[in-house]
């Protein structure tokens, strides 16, 4: 079984401007697959590449098999759910959906009985008179959802879609989404930045940066073992520490990482941990944990996360300027290949 | 400080007509559109409506006296045969001025909309626009020179040996004439150089509004580019060229020029009311035939509206 998506050495140019730079990747069929990175670091100019919008510079992208360089958007089986939904103002919600079906020549009575199925599914049944401008942010995107799977693609597209949402609305469609994927069982290709957004949804994510692939990897080994000093930053919230320090800590001069939920500031080293002393800097309550940030004697800034789950914690608070030892277990550190800038 | 530096301010007269007009937004609306509803109340309407209120009065053939005595025999005048041909005849020329300037300007709307920006898009705009900058009864003189018997027009057809051919076009009753200049074509063709731009700009401002994720997503959903052009482009840009249409159309039907210089003896309804008003002095056949247009134009906009034109705007 081939890939559902495959590049290999793909490069994008606009200009002097490598957008995505020699990438391979092999997307499998049938997974959630995600592509995380910051804005321009080359994720939705990969996702324009697999629709076909853009045409690669070099490399080759092959779909189930069948190289697709070179085909327009039309002669391929995927289909895009856009950032900003690119809904017909001009039809209603029932034509939106069915367009794609009346392109390709459905009888009307076939084509309106599947889009009253997708509307259906994404929960909208009775939507379909209509007009875009009538509906929610939420529904538009529903629609746009259904408007891309009636046509039953092997792979779906989707960028940045929940982007435009509020928080509480685009939690529930994290939720929905992963869960049609998974009663469709086709690929979902999905486009963000939001990396929380990557780790909750996908099963493996690929982490972009200046055109390139820093790591592919399942959410959880991306988060546990960062691979790079950037993925190490950009996925949760990370100490990386470097140079002499490094050395002082782990016994090398290479870059490691210690996530702050790792760290703690109570209590003696057991043996086998590393402890480092310093003063409170700063203190933020969240709720279910409390953001501490501690300045060592060397100088650097440590993020250490205690969870707010003993009364203890409570009735003894932290204090700035207090003087504290942090201590982790060794195992907790990753070490890291620094990103070059 | 600041509270004494108040108080003071709040003394003065100006500071009270500030204070009393943002407490009355009506009275603050009403005082900005009195001066352009006085304009357009009692200057411009006033006086359309007085014309149109001499289309009642009666005109004397024999004395050339207007006399206020009202009469409807002025507007059932139009239905002669022979104004009834006037009215005919512009109307068909404002329809096929209209469909040929929307034919003609698409796509340069489209190129000006998708394919330009910077430098390029400024020297469309110049471009489309220079040509009105020039006199408009100049462009028509050049024209009917352009035209004429010997001139450039005919000298570009015999390059293309296609006399022949502009003969056969000439001889078609209601198309043609004795040459270029003084034929239908002739005036249809200058009509369209001169009301163009009037059909690009809105059609190149409604596609510009196209966003082009939907050109994408109808090429995602498998429409080939024609598909697209018909299912989506054309739909969306419907209201620039409704706004176009309602340019040229009602431009045509007013021009008194165009008819007088280029094309075949024979009065449009402009030209018509400039006669009426102008040589004969019959200022009520005037007024009556000034109706026509705004009737046509008010029957033009409805059929548009039904058509769903304006349901995008």
């Amino acid at each position: 079984m081939p890939p559902a998506v495959q590049f290999t050495q793909v490069s994008r140019t606009f200009g002097e401007v490598k957008a995505v730079d020699q990438i391979s990747i092999d997307i499998e069929d049938g997974e959630f697959f995600s592509m995380l990175g910051p804005s321009g670091s080359g994720k939705t100019t990969c996702l324009r590449l697999i629709a076909g919008f853009e045409q690669p510079s070099s490399g080759s992208i092959r779909i189930h098999g069948s190289e697709a360089a070179g085909l327009p958007p039309y002669q391929r089986d995927v289909n895009t759910v856009f950032q900003d939904y690119a809904l017909f103002p001009h039809m209603n919600v029932r034509d939106n959906v069915a367009y794609g079906l009346k392109v390709k020549g459905v009888a009307k009575a076939e084509r309106h009985a599947r889009a009253a199925e997708a509307l259906a599914m994404v929960a909208l049944d009775g939507y379909g008179e209509r007009k875009p401008a009538q509906l929610s942010g939420g529904q538009r995107q529903r629609v746009a959802l259904a408007r891309a799977l009636v046509n039953r693609p092997r792979v779906l597209l989707l960028d940045e879609p929940l982007g435009a949402l509020d928080l509480k609305l685009r939690e529930q469609m994290q939720g929905e989404l992963k869960k049609l994927q998974r009663q469709l069982g086709i690929t979902f290709i999905f486009v963000t930045h939001d990396q929380t957004e990557a780790l909750s949804m996908s099963d493996r994510v690929a982490v972009f940066n200046r055109g390139r692939i820093e790591q592919v990897d399942s959410p959880r080994n991306l988060y546990m073992q960062p691979a790079t000093t950037f993925v190490a930053e950009f996925v949760g919230t990370s100490n990386v520490v470097r140079g002499e320090l490094a050395q002082q800590l782990s016994g090398s001069a290479a870059p490691f990482s210690i996530r702050p939920e790792h760290i703690r500031l109570d209590g003696q080293p057991a043996s086998g941990e590393v402890q480092v002393g310093g003063v409170l800097h700063d203190i933020q309550y969240q709720g279910s944990a409390t953001r501490l940030e501690v300045r060592l004697d060397s100088g650097q800034l440590l993020a250490v996360s205690q969870a707010n789950d003993r009364w203890q914690a409570q009735a003894q608070p932290w204090q700035t300027g207090q003087r504290v030892q942090a201590s982790w277990p060794r195992e907790a550190m990753t070490v890291l290949r620094e990103t070059q800038p | 400080m600041s509270l004494a530096v108040k108080r003071a301010a709040g003394s003065s007269a100006l500071r009270r007509i500030s204070d009393l007009l943002y407490r009355r937004p009506n009275l603050y609306l009403l005082m900005l559109l009195i001066p352009p509803l006085l304009w357009l109340g009692a200057i411009y309407l006033g006086s359309l409506l007085n014309l149109l209120w001499q289309g009642f009065y009666t005109f004397d053939d024999f004395t050339m006296a207007v006399t206020p005595e009202l009469t409807l025999g002025n507007f059932a005048a139009l239905f002669n045969p022979a104004n009834f041909d006037i009215i005919l005849r512009t109307l068909c020329m404002a329809l096929a001025v209209s469909l040929a300037s929307a034919v003609l300007a698409f796509p340069i709307a489209y190129y000006m909309a998708r394919y330009t920006s910077g430098r390029t898009k400024a020297f469309f705009y110049i471009a489309v626009m220079m040509p009105m900058w020039a006199s408009y009864i100049v462009k028509t003189y050049a024209w009917t020179l352009l035209l004429a018997k010997g001139g450039v027009a005919q000298w570009f057809i015999q390059q293309l040996h296609l006399e022949a051919l502009l003969q056969v076009v000439l001889q078609i009753p209601g198309v043609g004439g004795s040459t270029l200049s003084t034929s239908h074509l002739g005036r249809f063709l200058v009509f369209v150089y001169i009301w163009l731009p009037f059909m690009i700009l809105p059609i190149q401002a409604a596609l510009e509004r196209l966003p082009p994720s939907l050109l994408q997503a109808s090429a995602d959903l498998g429409a080939t580019p024609g598909q697209t052009l018909l299912q989506v482009i054309l739909p969306l840009s419907i209201p620039g060229i409704a706004a176009g249409s309602i340019f040229t159309f009602s431009l045509t039907l007013g021009d008194f020029i165009v008819p007088q210089l280029v094309g075949p003896p024979g009065y449009f309804i402009g030209s018509m009311v400039y006669a009426q008003q102008g040589a004969i002095g019959n200022m009520p056949m005037a007024a009556a035939f000034t109706l026509v247009p705004i009737m046509l134009i008010a029957v033009y906009l409805s059929i548009v509206k039904r058509l769903g034109a304006f349901d995008a705007l």
